[in-house]
């Protein structure tokens, strides 16, 4: 059973062994989809200039509709707007959600079965990653708005996305949790 | 994102010095993101006011999108690319 507690600005949190080996999973997966289809630096090849000005990232949409959905459009109907914001912007992006995950991650292998003491700034990155993987799941998953949110609590068990579905909730309940002990 | 030099041609630029910033930033709704998630980001990023940032998720939640901010076209791309770190799903657009 996850526990958060709060020490004045300080949030304490605690899980269960088989808790934090799942959400170190789904971290990782997340990394590993962050890194997937992203071409090195430019300074690691010919241009150093591009990288300086970090102009060297991708010019079209990704092609998973994960990353399509951590990564939107800049602009609804501008497709060359899109592309030039992305070719400024994506790589920073994917480096910044993977740091947020990797932070993470690192916390939960240090910690063990002990409990995890997030300052402020650990904080932001713990909602943030928390909400990738949320969106992550909820895309898998194609939770749409018009869904009525009962369909989803009421699949029944032998459904092979009850399981998905399950740690979808649990992750809304632990974002739910930080956040409002970091109120 | 253009340089400053090429901006001046422009007529964004001109409209600017006289109307109300020609850009703004605007977030959709989405079914994943808790309301309570996105209230604090309008909090901490923009460093609104609780009720402000309320009314403005509120407006996200029951019309499908609102203009959270407005300026030049730099601070807006700026803008979205900051709730895209935070996983809101965030565009650009002319006022």
């Amino acid at each position: 059973m996850t526990r958060f507690r709060k020490r004045r600005k300080t949030v304490v949190v605690s899980f269960a062994e088989h808790e934090a080996d799942i959400l170190a999973n789904l971290l990782r997966n997340l990394v590993e989809l962050l890194y997937d289809g992203l071409p090195p630096r430019s300074a690691e090849s010919s241009d150093p200039l591009a990288a300086l000005l970090e102009s060297d990232g991708p010019t079209s949409p990704p092609e998973d509709v994960v990353l399509q959905r951590l990564l939107p459009d800049a602009y609804k109907t501008d497709d060359m707007a899109s592309s030039e914001f992305r070719r400024f912007t994506e790589r920073g992006l994917r480096e910044g959600k993977v740091t947020d995950a990797k932070r993470v991650l690192s916390a939960l292998e240090e910690s063990g079965a002990d409990e995890i003491a997030l300052e402020p700034d650990e904080q932001l990155s713990w909602l943030r990653a928390l909400n990738d993987l949320r969106l992550a799941i909820g895309t898998r998953l194609d939770i749409k708005d018009e869904d009525d949110y009962t369909t989803w609590e009421k699949l029944p068990d032998e459904d092979p996305r009850r399981l998905t579905y399950d740690l979808y909730d649990w992750l809304g309940y632990l974002q739910s949790a930080l956040l409002h002990n970091m109120r | 994102m253009s340089t400053a030099p090429s901006e001046l041609d422009s007529p964004e630029v001109t409209e600017a010095i006289q109307l109300s910033p020609p850009w703004m930033t605007i977030v959709w709704n989405d079914p994943v993101n808790l309301m309570d998630y996105v209230t604090f980001v309008f909090q901490t990023y923009f460093g609104y006011s609780k009720q402000k940032a309320e009314k403005l998720m509120l407006q996200v939640h029951q019309e499908g999108k609102s203009a959270v901010s407005n300026g030049n076209r730099e601070a807006m791309e700026r803008d979205v690319e900051a709730m895209h770190s935070y996983g809101l799903w965030a565009t650009c657009e002319k006022s």
